[in-house]
């Protein structure tokens, strides 16, 4: 880039010409040009299949195989009996907190299907599709939520804060949009590596407010590395609107504005996802430069299991989502359509996955809790001396007082 | 936040700085000479006494130090703002010619990025090396450090950590810095477990913690003191070598009283210590170097020698450091306290531009507090 040199060209009429500023070249006008705040057009948003799940004429799509197509279905219905069952065991006070991925579940599978197993993931924590799609267990997700000695996490965050190094899944933390600098971070690694790998990061709209994902993305740009941003935008962040969360063209309507490429999908469109995933990470991967995608898709159900959603949204408009636009029961009308599917197999799916979730719950509920020394380790990679004390002081306390502990913490 | 002007004065400030002889007279009456500090006595871990030594000030030091941290592992890099044409401070000089600009490179202007992007590519197995231009601006990324780096390795049961991870920063008095060019934020961190803090007092130990902090398996957060990147000068060991995290160490031994700092402020310590000894006080004096965590038995036992603590940092007094280090010696010698553990540190007031003497823990402050303790 030239940061020097003024080069009138006088093509503009007098006092007109072109200027070069650092980092830019800009023309001259004679007239004070106000840009207005949105373009006359948003960016539209790319679908497949129409809502009843029929192909729309003429859809460009990457062709999935009857293989593929099929086990995305069932991991999407997994993912369904997953919510619906841990929900209902924390409502029933056998774990603590919960929340569900009710209507994103094309988002979660068909993204993480698109990927390579050799990719990074960074999410937020509306995303355990794409963990389960990577071969995360339904008894991992347990011993995490019951934060059981069979948690990778050692028993230390709240439920849904997954993650898995063996699936490339960095674990979960509650601030918002940190994790989206994380994956920027990530990819500058794997683009100095020889791996032929991206890096993905995913956010809701709610979370692209934060200032982490402005900076991440002007640093995705500047330092040009290979990262996928897909925002989930499901119309709340808690219980404030998307039109309270931002003016401009969505998410996707930033791209341009930090130079990064961007594109706008129906989210509840499991075709429709699977390609633009599959095209933003060949773009990401071959020229080593990020993209935004912009999943449209609606949170049918709570924020969380400390969320009542019907005090500040009315019932129609869940219903409508849940009836008219269900990405699952979208998608499966297109398997059924190509005869990939049917009702026996649907009956059967169902049945064995609720069994799997409830087992899965049952193994974890009875296994122990995480043990007390994981209280102490992993603070730091050995612990310093103020921990070896600590620890010493609070086993010859409970050793004392072991009636005012919890019995389920085993001592060792 | 302080952009434009503010950033554009900030600059040109230290910019100028960076020139020896526009050192001001309100920083070199307050606790200067006018001359280069000497070296320390001691020799840094590591130096065996043969290796060659060179004569380096501290952002010498620091330089050398990044120099062998990316010349040692070339999964290491080096990012921030302007660090790419040497740093304002100049401690980056020669680095991305050296290295090439891929393993050095520049950031836009944002804190918690850097940071944020330092933790992901920790967290890849890289060694990330983050700058912060000065720790007054560290604020917007104290959320990465606090709520994401320590965190890392603890919440994911030790799947992943950025151990890789060093944010160094320069900290501290300069005599001209005001509110946003002077303050010693490290009590803040050392709030937070999963976190290391190392705070250097001279090129050597700038040099082998430096390289310590960098190849230590936790976030590191490395504050130097910038009042002493020119002014400090001694000589320095060629070569590779670490000077341990989590040790204090004692620069002089004396019975009287427990004298405690670390950073810039040993240079005041000590020239309080010279002045009492004067008066026949034998002052024992202790530079903490690691903050986080801390050597508690070197302390201790000095007291329980002593019978007396005087502890001192540029930090306001309320919630310093100093608190951490009077409650726990109360605790573990309190029947060989023969005085009140006294600090004298910085007032509980906005780093002051005008009043910047009469705000610090001076010379004079220090050595009456030495007095008041050895009489009390």
């Amino acid at each position: 880039m030239s940061s020097h040199a003024t080069a009138a060209t006088g093509k503009e009429g007098h006092g007109a010409g072109v200027l070069d500023f650092p980092g830019a070249r800009f023309s001259f006008v004679n007239e004070l040009h106000v840009v207005p705040e949105s373009t006359p057009t948003p960016i539209p948003c790319y679908r497949v299949l129409d809502e009843l799940g029929q192909l729309i004429p003429g859809a460009k799509y990457t062709q999935v195989s009857e293989e593929l197509a099929v086990a995305m279905y069932r991991k999407m219905a997994v993912l369904q009996s997953m919510d619906l069952v841990f929900y209902d065991a924390q409502r029933q006070g056998r774990f603590s907190f919960y929340m569900t991925t009710a209507g994103e579940e094309a988002i979660n599978i068909a993204s993480g299907a698109a990927l390579s197993d050799l990719d990074t993931i960074f999410a937020q924590y509306r995303e355990p599709g794409v963990l389960l799609w990577r071969g995360f267990s339904m008894l991992q997700f347990a011993h995490q939520c019951f934060a059981t000695s069979g948690d990778l996490g050692k028993g230390r965050q709240m439920p849904v804060h997954y993650g898995s190094k063996e699936h490339r899944f960095h674990t979960i933390s509650s601030p918002l949009a940190t994790q989206i600098p994380h994956a920027v971070g990530a990819a500058y690694h794997v683009k100095m590596s020889p791996e032929d790998a991206c890096v993905v990061t995913y956010f809701g709209e709610g979370a692209a407010s934060e200032g982490d994902f402005h900076g991440a993305i002007n640093f995705a740009a500047t330092l040009e590395v290979p990262v996928i941003f897909v925002c989930r935008n499901n119309g709340w962040a808690i219980s404030t609107p998307a039109r309270e969360q931002y003016r401009g063209d969505g998410i996707a309507g930033r791209g341009q504005a930090y130079g990064v490429r961007s594109l706008r999908v129906d989210g509840n469109d499991t075709l429709a996802m699977y390609s633009a995933m599959k095209a933003a990470r060949e773009m990401a991967v071959t020229e080593e430069r990020p993209i935004l995608l912009e999943a449209m898709t609606y949170r049918t159900g709570h924020h969380s299991t400390s969320d009542d959603s019907s005090r500040y949204r009315g019932a129609a408009e869940i219903q409508h989502w849940k009836l008219q636009r269900d990405p699952v029961a979208r998608f499966r009308r297109w398997l059924q359509g190509q005869g990939w599917w049917d009702d026996a197999r649907e009956e059967e799916l169902r049945k064995s996955a609720r069994a799997e979730v409830i087992a899965a719950l049952d193994t974890a509920e009875a296994t122990d809790k995480a043990p007390l020394r994981d209280l102490f380790t992993d603070v730091y990679d050995a612990a310093p001396p103020n921990l070896v004390e600590q620890e010493r002081q609070v086993r010859a306390h409970v050793a004392k007082h072991r009636a005012d502990y919890p019995d389920n913490v085993p001592l060792d | 936040m302080q952009r434009g002007t503010a950033a554009l004065l900030r600059c040109a400030r230290f910019l100028g700085e960076l020139q020896p002889r526009r050192i001001s007279s309100l920083e070199t009456a307050r606790c200067f000479s006018g001359a280069a500090m000497q070296a320390q006595p001691s020799a840094p871990e590591g130096y065996d006494g043969t290796a060659e030594l060179k004569r380096m000030n501290l952002f010498t030091a620091v330089n050398d130090a990044l120099h062998i941290a990316l010349d040692t592992d070339p999964n290491s890099y080096i990012f921030g703002e302007d660090v790419s044409f040497g740093g304002v401070f100049r401690c980056t000089t020669g680095l991305a010619e050296r290295f090439g600009r891929h393993r050095v490179f520049n950031t836009p202007l944002c804190e918690q990025g850097i940071i944020g992007f330092g933790i992901g590519l920790a967290a890849m197995g890289s060694r990330a090396i983050a700058e912060i231009q000065f720790a007054d601006y560290i604020f917007p990324a104290f959320d990465q450090i606090v709520n994401e780096a320590a965190k890392c390795r603890y919440r994911s049961g030790n799947q992943f950590d950025c151990g890789g991870l060093t944010i160094r920063t320069p900290y501290g008095a300069v005599g001209h810095g005001g509110h946003y060019h002077s303050q010693s934020p490290e009590a803040f961190f050392t709030h937070v477990p999963g976190l290391k803090v190392v705070v250097p007092r001279s090129p050597s130990k700038a040099k082998g913690l430096l390289l310590a902090s960098i190849r230590d398996r936790n976030p590191t957060v490395f504050f130097e003191p910038k009042g002493l990147y020119r002014m400090a000068v001694e000589e320095v060991p060629i070569g590779d070598y670490e000077t341990e995290l989590g040790r204090a160490e004692v620069l002089r031994e004396g019975s009287d009283v427990t004298v405690v700092g670390w950073g810039a402020q040993m240079l005041v310590l000590e020239r309080a210590c010279d002045a009492v000894e004067k008066e026949g006080v034998s002052c024992e004096l202790i530079d903490l170097q690691t903050l986080l965590p801390w050597d508690v038995d070197t302390v201790a036992a000095s007291v329980s020698k002593t019978g007396r603590l005087v502890i001192s940092h540029e930090a306001p007094i309320t919630s310093g450091f100093g608190a951490e280090i009077a409650a726990k010696i109360a605790e573990r010698s309190f029947l060989k306290l023969e005085a009140p553990v006294a600090r004298v540190c910085g007032l509980d007031t906005p780093f002051p531009l005008v009043f910047e003497p009469f705000y610090l823990p001076t010379e004079s402050k220090v050595a009456d507090a030495i007095m008041h303790t050895v009489s009390f």
